[in-house]
C-alpha cells in the first residue's frame, strides 16, 4: 500500500492569521530561530498497490476541486513509501 | 412568492431566515441539501451556521451537496440567491461570486451588532434600501476576512459590486471593509452579516435587516 501525500498551503500574499499566532508563541517558549511561520493541511490518501499514473492525475482534480481552494490555496502532491 | 431556504448538517439561521421571508410577506419553503429538488421556489438563501462542521473549509462540502446542483444552475440563469454568512462561504465555494472568506484576521470568533453602509443598491436583494443608508444588524463568525487577488478586487470596486461595507473599525481585516458583494448580474449577494436576525426591533438590534427580503419580493413582482 502506497500513501499519496496532498499539502496544501495558503498563497505567500494570503494572510495567515494561525501561522502568526504560532509565530507569537514560540519565543514565549524560549524558541528564537523563526522568522515566520505559515500553516497548512496534509491530506494522507491511501491506494492499493503503487499508485498508478491515471490516479495521480486524479488526485491532482480533487486536490484542485475538493481539498483545496485554488482562489487562496497552493497544493502539491506526492507519493510517500 | 416562494423563497426557498436550504438546510445543510450544522445549519443554524435557517428558522430564522424562514421568519424573515414570512415578515416581508413571502411564502418561506424549507429546501434540504440532500434533495437535489427546488420545490418551484422563485429565490433561495443560502443561510449561516456551520455546515459539515466547517470541516475541510467553510462552506468547502456543502458547496457538493445534492441541492446545490439545480440550484448553481438557476442562479446562473438570473434566479436570485443570497448566501449570509456561512451561506456566503459556500458561494464562494461555488465559485458563484469571486474571492474567498478567510479566517478572521485577529483569530476570534466576533458577535456583535456591526454599522454597515450599503452601496448598491441595484441588485435583486438591496433595492429597497437607499444608496449609502447605514444600517445596524449582528456579525457572527469565525472566518469572515474577505480575500481576493489585487485585480479581482479592482473590477469589484470599478463595477461597484461591492454592496456593503463595515463602518468604522475593520472587524474581521476583510479587503477594503467589504461586508457584501454580488455578481455581475446582481442576482447572486453574499454577505457576511446577518439581516434575518434584525427584522424586528424586539428580537434584533434594529428591524433593518428586513430590506433584503422585501427587496427580493420586489424584484420578484417585477
Amino acid at each position: 500500500m502506497a500513501k499519496i501525500v496532498v499539502d496544501v498551503m495558503l498563497k505567500p500574499e494570503i494572510l495567515d492569521p494561525q501561522g502568526k499566532a504560532v509565530s507569537a508563541a514560540l519565543p514565549r517558549l524560549g524558541f528564537n530561530f523563526a522568522t515566520d511561520v505559515r500553516q497548512g493541511k496534509r491530506f494522507e490518501i491511501t491506494v492499493e498497490g503503487e499508485p498508478t499514473a491515471a490516479q495521480l492525475a486524479e488526485v491532482e482534480i480533487a486536490a484542485e476541486k475538493l481539498l483545496s481552494n485554488p482562489v487562496i490555496e497552493n497544493f502539491t502532491v506526492r507519493v510517500e513509501k | 412568492m416562494k423563497i426557498g431556504v436550504v438546510t445543510f448538517p450544522g445549519t443554524l439561521d435557517d428558522r430564522d431566515a424562514a421568519r424573515a421571508v414570512r415578515y416581508a410577506g413571502g411564502d418561506a419553503i424549507a429546501l434540504w441539501h440532500n434533495d437535489a429538488d427546488l420545490k418551484g421556489v422563485d429565490a433561495v438563501i443560502l443561510p449561516g451556521g456551520f455546515s459539515y462542521g466547517d470541516y475541510l473549509r467553510c462552506g468547502a462540502i456543502s458547496r457538493f451537496s445534492p441541492v446545490m446542483e439545480p440550484l448553481i444552475a438557476a442562479a446562473k440563469g438570473g434566479m436570485p440567491l443570497l448566501g449570509i454568512c456561512n451561506g456566503f462561504q459556500v458561494l464562494a465555494e461555488a465559485h458563484l461570486i469571486p474571492g474567498a472568506l478567510t479566517r478572521n484576521h485577529e483569530l476570534h470568533f466576533l458577535c456583535k451588532d456591526q454599522k454597515l453602509k450599503i452601496e448598491n443598491i441595484d441588485t435583486a436583494w438591496t433595492s429597497s434600501y437607499s444608496k449609502g443608508q447605514e444600517i445596524l444588524i449582528p456579525l457572527k463568525n469565525g472566518e469572515g476576512a474577505y480575500m481576493c487577488d489585487d485585480q479581482t478586487l479592482e473590477m469589484l470596486e470599478g463595477e461597484g459590486r461591492i454592496i456593503a461595507r463595515y463602518v468604522g473599525e475593520n472587524p474581521n481585516g476583510s479587503r477594503n471593509l467589504i461586508a457584501g458583494i454580488t455578481n455581475e448580474r446582481g442576482n447572486i449577494v453574499g454577505l457576511m452579516p446577518h439581516p434575518e436576525h434584525a427584522i424586528d426591533s424586539l428580537t434584533g438590534p434594529s428591524a433593518d435587516g428586513l430590506g433584503f427580503f422585501t427587496s427580493v419580493l420586489k424584484a420578484l413582482v417585477k
